[in-house]
């Protein structure tokens, strides 16, 4: 295959596409087909064959649309009108009226129509319109353009300049300069390179890279090879949640056909450029998703992060050089190339640019995947686009950044969204996920079940993660337990100062955030429970459980 | 009813019935027996074998293996060292540090509670001391009987339609414990829910 191939292609594809009047997108992602979402999709097929208007309205398997608590969520285009909670009885009815008759359902529709105005789809602009099976889908939704354009006109040290102009920094958490990680990357003169595309998407209560591989898989390996082109890399690894059945399946075929078009191999689409994309399974550890981590990984090893320097740009896989991305980073960059850096560096924040996917979940009333601007506001994000929190219950606290993010007030809900405002407030970006607290939590109880989860997936390498955690665990257990003394909280504040100091990797350095947090903003619910040995929530017993708090 | 469960749990696998059959015989007699005459063993070889015997392929090997057995004992895991030609003591380190792999016997049904933060702060902790209350089972283990097993997970990725719960490879969400209870029941008495 030719690049002119690719352009060949998308004009086929789009004229077939437009030869339908209308399109029925069934999202079939993880979030839907529990909802019976493949039995939609069927009945969908079954009703369009029954009516007769095969040649007009094309039903199409989706990724996720991003109503993920009102599943199986339909989109019918034109018009993007959006149908909830859809059963096989209704998709019949849906095509009887909408498509045939041309009156849409009108009590079937989405109510909430703020929940997409204040989003801003970038990564995932093609989630819940395309096909994830059908390359062709993507290529005539513009993809691989990116990738042509590279390939003919641009040097790797354009590729590189237009991604520090860009501005756009890892999504994975740490928010380092993209640009600058290329460039490490791209400066080691040694081969083989690697790249390893990171989707261990361990934090509990968070599924936007699963959502994005489900949905848009050829984003994340067009992003890939852009990158491989740029650092001169030799083989790429998608290292992915063996948890994720559906996100691994979607990616293998999509590297299959990937594969098969000669987009991904061996002197690809005819120039000198070669890559090859492998997949790796993970296997349930929380610690494989740090940067050094995913690496014994990859190899086959326990995953033990190792200590920094020598960064893996320098010496990373198998001892070479290595870039790791998160897959949300490198679904960005295909679209940094088609428009141009500086048009991505003017959407967000003036020091954060781009989108960032959020998983909003918890209590509120519209969870689901979401994918806004930086610097958008936490209360737009809960109350606007989240629709507020549900039963008339008090909002409390909003936990950012997974397990080791923090737990957040209402007096900080104006805080925009972007890596320094989140870190000064002790919380984290993290991998994007947004957990709404409400009354009914307890926070001393809330902050124990991250510290139980930190232990647990402690890869105990070092000290103080796998000591100091356990001792932070068993004085919560005290405290739970009705036998907690004043001195507990200054031990606390003391231990998990030491952790965040002297842990040799990510997960140790931030798995101190909740204490910290749920201290700073809710000290008096900790007071309560020590002195006066109450629970405002109900959720402590205070029966002293003495197997628990003498571990 | 075992039977049924057994070619369900393998209905990956492209065998007749015929030869499921003498593959659930297979299953209860020793392990070690088994391993050397059924076909599983083959398959996993093969898998090996695609992987040219490579020690950086351990993982994908040990979900091969976990995907053919349902779990990993003490002789897949020597047999896997000896094929990789790496320490036992390594092999099962690796086995042993990821969560996903299983090195006992699961239970005839299984029920994996999600325990992540969406789930937790929805309740799913009252679900789960619910089921273990009610058919007198610890989490992480298996029914005196061997019919139940309740384990826990971080993170299905379910998380908009928390608590989910996952019931012999069935999503629940949305889950009360009265849901689920019935649903165990069900199972546990043969009938399909």
């Amino acid at each position: 295959m030719k690049p002119a191939d690719i352009i060949h292609l998308a004009e086929t594809e789009l004229d077939a596409q437009r030869s339908y009047k209308h399109r029925i997108n069934v999202c079939c992602s993880s979030g839907c087909i529990p909802f019976g979402a493949l039995k939609v999709l069927k009945a969908f097929e079954d009703a369009v064959k029954e009516f007769g208007v095969q040649k007009e309205c094309k039903v199409a398997r989706t990724g996720c649309i991003g109503t993920c608590s009102v599943g199986p969520a339909v989109m019918i285009e034109p018009g993007n009108y959006l149908y909830q909670s859809v059963t096989p009885e209704k998709a019949r009815e849906i095509v009887r009226d909408h498509v045939v008759l041309g009156l849409p359902v009108k009590d079937m529709l989405y109510g909430s129509k703020a929940y997409f105005e204040k989003q801003h789809r970038l990564v995932m602009k093609n989630a819940g319109k395309i096909d994830p099976y059908r390359i062709e889908d993507y290529i005539a939704a513009g993809g691989y353009s990116a990738l042509v354009k590279c390939l003919i006109k641009m040097s790797p040290k354009d590729v590189i300049d237009e991604v520090w102009l860009s501005g756009l920094r890892g999504r994975g958490g740490a928010g380092f300069k993209i640009g600058q990680k290329w460039t490490f990357v791209a400066r080691a003169h040694r081969s083989p390179k690697y790249i390893v595309a990171n989707l261990d998407e361990g934090d509990p209560g968070v599924f936007a890279n699963r959502t994005l591989a489900e949905a848009d898989p050829h984003a994340i390996l067009e992003g890939m090879l852009i990158a491989a082109y740029a650092t001169e890399a030799n083989k790429g690894y998608i290292y992915i949640r063996a948890e994720y059945p559906l996100a691994v399946d979607t990616l293998k075929k999509a590297i299959d056909k990937a594969k098969a078009m000669n987009l991904i191999g061996q002197n690809i689409l005819e120039t000198s450029f070669s890559f090859d994309i492998e997949l790796r399974l993970g296997a349930g550890a929380f610690v494989a998703g740090e940067e050094t981590a995913i690496l014994a990984s990859v190899e086959g090893n326990r995953a033990n992060p190792r200590p920094r320097p020598p960064y893996p740009a320098a010496s990373g896989l198998w001892k070479s050089p290595t870039l790791i991305d998160n897959v949300e980073t490198l679904a960005n960059i295909p679209q940094i190339i088609s428009h141009g850096g500086l048009w991505f560096s003017k959407i967000g924040s003036p020091t954060c640019s781009g989108t960032k996917c959020f998983s909003l979940t918890g209590k509120v009333n519209n969870p689901g995947l979401i994918e806004v601007p930086m610097g958008i506001t936490l209360k737009e994000v809960i109350y606007d686009i989240g629709g507020g929190v549900p039963d008339n219950k008090k909002f409390k606290a909003v936990l950012v950044g997974g397990p080791s993010g923090g737990c957040l007030p209402d007096t900080m809900l104006d805080l925009p969204i972007d890596y320094e405002s989140l870190t000064k407030a002790g919380a984290i970006m993290g991998s994007g996920g947004i957990v709404v607290i409400d009354e009914d939590s307890c926070m001393v109880d809330t902050a124990k079940f991250f510290i139980d989860f930190c232990v647990e997936e402690s890869c105990g390498k070092c000290t103080p993660c796998r000591v100091g955690l356990h001792k932070i665990q068993e004085t919560y257990a005290r405290i739970i337990g009705g036998v907690g003394k004043p001195e507990d909280i200054q031990f606390l504040r003391s231990s998990c100062g030491y952790i965040q100091e002297a842990s040799l990797c990510g997960l140790g350095q931030t798995a101190p955030n909740p204490v910290l947090t749920t201290m700073r903003y809710f000290g008096n619910e900790y007071n309560e429970h020590i002195l006066q040995k109450k629970c405002a929530a109900g959720k402590c017993s205070f029966k002293h459980n003495v197997k628990e708090a003498e571990i | 009813m075992a039977l049924l469960y057994f070619i369900y749990k393998n209905r990956s696998v492209p065998y007749s019935v015929v030869q499921r059959k003498a593959l659930f015989k297979a299953e209860n007699r020793r392990d070690s027996e088994m391993l050397k005459e059924d076909n599983r063993k083959v398959m996993l070889e093969k898998t090996i074998k695609e992987h040219q015997y490579q020690a950086s392929s351990l993982l994908e090997i040990l979900h091969k293996t976990q995907e053919l057995y349902g779990y990993i004992n003490k002789d897949l895991l020597s047999f896997v060292a000896e094929s990789l030609k790496l320490p036992p003591s390594h092999v099962y380190g690796v086995a042993a540090f990821y969560n996903y792999f299983r090195l006992k016997q699961p239970g005839e049904h299984v029920v994996t509670t999600c325990l992540g933060t969406a789930c937790y702060v929805k309740g799913a902790e009252e679900i789960i001391s619910a089921v273990e209350k009610e058919f007198k089972v610890q989490r992480g283990n298996t029914t005196a009987d061997g019919r139940l097993s309740v384990f826990i997970t971080r993170c299905i990725g379910a998380c908009a339609m928390a608590p989910s719960i996952v019931v012999d490879d069935e999503v629940i969400g949305k889950a009360t414990k009265e849901i689920i209870i019935e649903r165990i029941k069900l199972l546990l008495e043969g009938k399909k829910p």
